[in-house]
């Protein structure tokens, strides 16, 4: 077997396997576009590209009357909003600390954030149901955010925490004899500087929620304070079936405008995940 | 000034300030000292009926019905009253160390900061504090709170028929890790469970690790045409949230209308397979499920690291004659994992509690009989039923302490190994 024969049999084995991994990802996408176009409410009988075509489903989900859908896209954008600014604010103070001063209980206070980041926060999701109940804070989204924002709170930390140890701190100090204040250098000296990676964490922060089932489905008990993730869940697991076109239309609405943002901002995120990976 | 050996300023400054303050004042920093005072006057006022009845509540969990005595919050207040004593001490010592310090100042005859300096002193140390100090509430009562509220719901015989406020929950000890151990019923359910948890981390993780990696190098060939859009593509399951993707599954695997029994297998001539209510077929959908969640993000990643690798070794090599395996084996694997071991690491014991998967697929189905387990739940889901559905907090709570525990080892070992942690700088 000479070289080009080689060569033309590899790309030919790459490109078949290519072309059916490729098929094998898109078909989930596909059906479920085809199905939101579905007429009827069930799939029984349907093809993966619709004879007549519909938007109904699409109708329905806007149409208050019938469906919530549009409160549980508001409700998860809200609370993936709040979230991701008080999660910023939060870790951007508390990494700048970290990274900037020798205090008493640091050491202790960045070995409990690396112990923490280990436990998923749900795990405990007996203790935060009992005390969501006890509190009165059950069925609230004030209640989820602050989770969240506990939750995200060690990881990110670390992540931003590393990102400021590499800005140099001959500027504080420069800025310090200027007159500068603790405050002032913080906000104007480092903040700027630490844009990238607090870009990082405002998208984790956003996603995180976005994404989460478990936590809203514990907390969240009527419907119009569902999230996106809960709403869809209790859409198809109340009538299985009897609903499925609906609920396609809705997994499209979430799944493109999503995938969009993320698609545009993967340098981000990989980037902020390898940080995170070798850093901390 | 000069040092006077004799004064005992140090001993008597710290003698006093067992009583917050007088210390201070024996120092002649007298609002400092008054500012103790304050502080812990109010402390004691503010908080002695609550650490009271906390601490009386935690240790007996309620002893009258009649009286509305509420178990769970006797427990939840205990752990607060035990957390203001935490924080109470450490005010406490701030103070011991304060006072010692100004009275070894004074035995050695330096001049004590004045009024001025010493609110200097206190913005310049106190700003990292109060940086930190927001992030930090939130996380006491966010995420330490429920982890001291489950580690002592575990050793507690709160379930159905002690549950409040009609019944008192008793401290019964280890005794619910002991049924887990002990009880035919409950060992035999944990056995099970834990088997498939270990089953599932260990095959869908190892299955999607060595998809993402086989398709990143595929893909990194040379003479490879459309990279751009390939790589687009297989990054698009990473895209989208779970939550739909795996909802979308169920509906595909569903057996009546689901488009996997009623084309796919259909067109090769294939009978319908019970992917929901045979837990083995349940099984293989759920690990194929989550190799087509899973690649993309270790595809992403190994992607970045092939990039890095510089053309020149793979060179050499083939100067060397070596073959396209010998390459792969030897310098593609070892860069990749030496890269993102850390991270492949996290991907284990992320699937070890992925819930996501298990519940909105199958609900952790098919049923088994005579079990509060379904056939497919993992730890994390199992945990979540006996929270929900059948009441059994404390044995939940045991569990979610063993899971705790494997979680932990498994990421400290980790850690142990990452840079940061060995980085002097960090300490």
């Amino acid at each position: 077997m000479n070289m080009r024969t080689q060569k033309l049999v590899r790309l030919t084995v790459s490109y078949a396997i290519i072309a059916i991994a490729i098929g094998i990802i898109l078909y989930p996408v596909l059906w479920i576009i085809g199905s939101s176009f579905n007429p009827g409410d069930s799939l029984s009988g349907s093809s993966i590209i619709p004879e007549n075509a519909t938007l109904d489903h699409y109708r329905e989900l806007f149409n208050p009357e019938q469906s919530d859908y549009l409160i549980w896209y508001w409700n998860t954008l809200k609370i993936c909003v709040v979230t991701m600014i008080l999660a910023v604010a939060m870790i951007s103070t508390m990494a700048y600390a970290f990274s900037r001063y020798r205090f008493i209980g640091r050491k202790n206070g960045l070995v409990t954030f690396l112990i923490l980041q280990m436990i998923p926060n749900f795990a405990a999701l007996i203790a935060i149901y009992v005390l969501a109940y006890l509190t009165g804070l059950l069925d609230t989204h004030l209640a989820l955010i602050l989770i969240y924002t506990g939750g995200l709170l060690p990881m990110n930390t670390w992540l931003a925490k590393g990102y400021f140890d590499t800005i140099p701190k001959e500027l504080d100090e420069s800025a310090r004899i200027d007159g500068a204040g603790h405050f002032r250098i913080y906000w104007q000296i480092v903040m700027p500087l630490a844009k990238p990676i607090l870009a990082v964490v405002a998208l984790f922060s956003f996603i995180t929620p976005f994404t989460d089932f478990i936590l809203a489905q514990i907390v969240l008990r009527s419907e119009e304070k569902y999230t996106l993730a809960v709403g869809l869940y209790k859409m198809i697991s109340d009538q299985f079936g009897n609903e499925f076109t609906t609920f396609a239309a809705g997994s499209v609405l979430i799944a493109i405008p999503i995938a969009i943002l993320f698609l545009s901002l993967q340098k981000y995120f990989i980037s902020g995940l390898t940080a995170g990976g070798t850093k901390g | 000034m000069e040092a006077n050996a004799q004064t005992k300023h140090r001993k008597t400054a710290l003698l006093l300030s067992l009583i917050p303050g007088l210390g201070q004042i024996y120092n002649k920093q007298y609002i400092k000292g008054i500012i103790f005072l304050i502080l812990t006057a109010s402390f004691a006022i503010a908080f002695y009926d609550l650490i009271d009845i906390g601490l009386w509540g935690i240790v007996t969990l309620g002893t009258s019905l009649e009286r509305g005595d509420h178990s769970i919050f006797l427990l939840t207040q205990g752990i607060i009253a035990i957390l203001v004593i935490v924080l109470g001490l450490v005010i406490y010592g701030i103070n011991l160390n304060d006072a010692y310090k100004n009275g070894k100042k004074r035995d050695q005859g330096f001049a004590l900061n004045s009024l001025k300096e010493q609110y200097q002193n206190m913005v310049d140390a106190g700003f990292p504090y109060l940086m930190v100090s927001p992030g930090f509430l939130l996380l006491v009562f966010v995420v330490i709170f429920p982890i001291l509220f489950v580690i002592l719901l575990s050793f507690t015989n709160y379930d159905l028929y002690h549950s409040p406020p009609a019944n008192l929950v008793d401290w019964i000890g280890i005794q619910n890790y002991i049924d887990i151990f002990k009880m035919d019923i409950w060992r035999d359910t944990f056995v099970d469970v834990f088997a498939w948890t270990v089953v599932w981390t260990f095959v869908a993780t190892t299955g999607q690790i060595v998809i993402g990696i086989f398709l990143a190098v595929l893909i990194n060939q040379k003479d490879l045409k459309f990279k751009g859009m390939i790589r687009t593509i297989f990054i698009l399951p990473w895209a989208v949230p779970a939550f739909v993707s795996i909802l979308v599954f169920a509906g595909m695997f569903n057996e009546t209308f689901g488009t996997i029994n009623n084309d796919i297998l259909a067109a090769l001539g294939i009978d319908a397979i019970p992917w929901l209510t045979e837990p083995l077929w349940t099984r293989v959908a759920l690990i194929f499920i989550q190799f087509w969640l899973g690649f993309p993000f270790i595809f992403a990643m190994v992607t970045g690291v092939l990039q890095s690798i510089p053309d020149e070794l793979y060179e050499a090599a083939t100067v060397d004659g070596a073959s396209m395996w010998q390459k792969f084996r030897t310098i593609t694997l070892p860069m990749i994992l030496f890269a993102i071991a850390p991270i492949l690491i996290t991907q284990y014991t992320f699937n070890f509690n992925n819930f996501n998967v298990i519940y909105l697929f199958n609900g952790g189905g098919p049923a088994v009989a005579g079990q509060t387990a379904g056939s497919t739940d993992i730890l994390i889901s199992w945990i979540y039923k006996l929270t929900f559905t059948s009441a059994q907090y404390g044995k939940a709570a045991a569990i979610t302490m063993i899971l705790s525990v494997i979680v932990i080892t498994v990421a400290l070992w980790q850690f142990r190994r990452t840079k940061s942690f060995q980085e002097e700088d960090m300490m």
